[in-house]
């Protein structure tokens, strides 16, 4: 019941190999790269409707990813969703009347939020709030505004 | 005489078909005991009663006193230890080598350092003639050879009893009469109990101390090998001669071949 | 109409008592689990023959398989404008489903088969009685470690599956047919959880991996002893293997990732 050095070694880098694999998979999965400690600073803003938006998604300012989201909750205060996105302290010059709007990458892709900047001298800090938002698209609520608009139509 | 094992009224049989109906049977100690019978009485059933591989149905088996059908998996571990069994297809591990083979009870068994594992297994080996083939692997040797390594694995342990199945079987006469005189020499140098099932009258006659025959599931003669060779049983006379009718018929009971083929009668 | 009854009977009392036996059997194997510890030689043995020699198969289906779901995916999803997608799709068919699936598949058919012929060949030639007459319990010398072997190997070789199957189709979908690289890996990460996609996958292949090897070494201890018993045998552990793979799959996913 001699097990040869071979086997061994071939036993040890099957094992070895399954281990680098699942490394490789959490590595490229859970954001690593994402969460070394990167400074950021934190804004909220509001939206009447998320639609599919999830903590992780990105923070775009012209395609560019400038941040992500880190938390989205219903505030009860404001009635309203409030969305906490973190953005990197090297994007420090966005003016305070700078817009965020969801946007869906593609038909059926993930939703993320796009920013406009403003034209105001003063800029967003810590804790600032942007006051211009532009809730997602909802399928169900376009299909319904089109067919109002097609019927009133109708009866001018 | 004292008596190794002893069946009392065994009945076992496979799905339907009954293999042991009332065996009654003593295999004295120290001595080679030989039972025969022809092909299909359960001889090889018999040696796994023994073991323990089989439990029987009703009655018991003792084996050195104890019952074997009762005893829990740690004593029947122990019993088992005294005992060597040599298979008909010699039932060695295919993927060792024969050194690994014969030192593999030692190694399952025993903390022996690795050396005197060696040296113990040389012995063995030497004892059946094959220590020239301790790094073959089994699948090179020959069939005689192959019975020879697994003796020398079921004596490796030192046991109390051996059993042979059929350990004449599908040898050359040349193989065969090796095998017929080691297993005579190692009883004689060890003074164990030896049990064999077989169906080769001459081999099993010039070796045993007392021969049993069994049919239809039962002891039907025993005694030494120069009784029953005086035996005036008909049927005894031609198993031991070997005749192809007799009181055993050549037919395996069945209705006429003539209403087979639909001839009537009359 | 009795006769017919009768052998409903027989059958379906012949199925309990298999299933019986195989219960009983699964409780000795887990009873000679802890020995093993004592003795690691017996694992690598079979870690060898069981998930080195499986290696190859695995890895090729893998690399094919990702390369087809690449291109599948792909001319799919740009009907739609979503070639974007490609990665998400790709990702969590992988990890999710077809690598613990295809691996238990494939690991029955390669290893799960060699694994019930080379006990019930050990049956027919009278080893495993030798075994047991040389007063050593062939259920934890010869099958726990198989079977221990089988459940360490299953896992490992589905994450070998799906990682090299998710790098082929990361070859043809940004090496050939233009997806964008970055994103694709960036997808992957906000897309694809690590607890829910990732690692209910590998519990799945644990699954498979007790089921399978169960399979298998209890209808190489349980063969008739005869040349035609070992091949069937060997037919009935692909077979219910595979079989029992796909139900337990579809068990499994509803359990987790909800919807029933």
């Amino acid at each position: 019941m001699r097990t040869t050095r071979t086997q061994e070694a071939w036993v040890g880098l099957f094992v070895i190999l399954g281990i680098i694999a699942l490394f490789a998979l959490a590595l490229k999965m859970s954001n690593f790269s994402s969460y070394k400690k990167e400074e950021v600073y934190r804004v909220n803003v509001y939206f009447e409707n998320v639609g599919g938006l999830r903590a992780r998604a990105p923070v775009t300012l012209s395609g560019v990813k400038v941040g992500r989201v880190e938390e989205v909750a219903y505030d009860p205060e404001e009635l309203e969703a409030k969305v906490v996105l973190a953005i990197n302290s090297g994007t420090n010059f966005l003016p305070i009347d700078t817009s965020a709007s969801i946007y869906t990458a593609g038909l059926l892709g993930e939703q993320y939020i796009a920013l406009e900047p403003g034209a105001e001298d003063e800029t967003l800090k810590d804790g600032s709030k942007i006051r211009h938002s532009q809730s997602a698209m909802v399928l169900e609520e376009l299909v319904g505004q089109v067919l109002v608009n097609l019927t009133s139509g109708d009866e001018e | 005489m004292e008596e190794y094992i002893v069946f009392d009224d065994v009945h076992f049989s496979r799905g339907q078909r009954k293999i042991f109906n009332g065996m009654n049977l003593a295999v004295p100690k120290g001595k080679t005991t030989a039972i025969m019978g022809p092909s299909g009485t359960g001889k090889t059933t018999l040696l796994k009663l023994i073991g323990g591989l089989l439990m029987p149905e009703q009655g018991t088996v003792h084996v050195d006193g104890k019952s074997v059908g009762q005893l829990g998996h740690d004593d029947l571990f122990t019993l088992r230890k005294s005992m060597g069994m040599l298979f008909q297809s010699g039932a060695l591990l295919t993927d060792e080598s024969v050194y690994e083979n014969v030192a593999y009870p030692l190694r399952e068994h025993t903390k022996l350092p690795e050396p005197m594992l060696r040296d113990l297994v040389s012995m063995k080996l030497e004892a059946v003639g094959l220590r020239g083939a301790i790094d073959m692997m089994p699948s090179e040797l020959s069939g005689g050879m192959a019975r020879r390594v697994a003796l020398a694995r079921s004596i490796a342990l030192d046991p109390d009893l051996i059993m042979y199945d059929e350990p004449f079987t599908g040898l050359d006469p040349i193989t065969m009469s090796t095998v017929v005189t080691l297993i005579k020499k190692l009883n004689d140098a060890l003074g164990i109990t030896s049990l064999m099932v077989s169906h080769d009258v001459a081999e099993t006659l010039s070796i045993a101390d007392y021969c049993h025959i069994i049919s239809d599931g039962k002891v039907v003669v025993s005694g030494t090998p120069d009784e029953l060779q005086q035996s005036d049983s008909e049927w005894v006379q031609q198993f031991l001669q070997g005749r192809p009718d007799g009181p055993a018929p050549f037919h395996y009971p069945t209705a006429p071949i003539a209403e087979d083929l639909g001839v009537k009668h009359g | 109409m009795v006769n017919l009854l009768a052998n409903v009977g027989v059958w379906w009392l012949e199925i309990l008592q298999r299933v019986g036996r195989g219960f009983l059997f699964f409780i000795q194997i887990l009873t000679g689990l802890p020995a093993l510890l004592m003795r690691p030689g017996l694992l690598i043995k079979e870690l060898y023959s069981v998930g080195v020699l499986s290696l190859t198969i695995i890895l090729v289906s893998g690399l094919f398989v990702g390369m087809v779901l690449g291109l599948q995916f792909f001319m799919t999803l740009s009907r739609f404008g979503a070639e974007s997608a490609l990665s998400v799709t790709v990702n969590l068919t992988l990890l999710r489903e077809l690598g613990p699936v295809v691996t238990a598949l494939l690991f029955a058919g390669r290893a799960g088969s060699a694994l019930t012929a080379e006990i019930g060949l050990m049956k027919t030639t009278e080893q495993l009685s030798g075994m047991e007459m040389m007063a050593v319990d062939p259920v934890h010398r010869v099958i726990a470690p198989r079977f221990l072997a089988s459940v360490i190997a299953m896992p490992l070789l589905a994450v070998l599956f799906s990682v090299v199957g998710i790098l082929s189709a990361w070859f043809i979908g940004a090496g050939l047919l233009g997806v964008d690289s970055g994103s694709f890996w960036a997808q992957m990460q906000t897309s694809v959880d690590w607890y829910n996609d990732a690692m209910n996958g590998i519990y799945k292949s644990i699954v498979f991996g007790i089921v399978v090897a169960w399979i298998a070494v209890f209808e190489g201890y349980d063969t008739i002893p005869t040349s035609e018993g070992v091949g069937r045998a060997t037919t009935r552990t692909v077979v219910n293997g595979s079989l029992a793979v796909l139900a337990l799959d579809f068990i499994l996913t509803s359990l987790m990732f909800g919807g029933i």
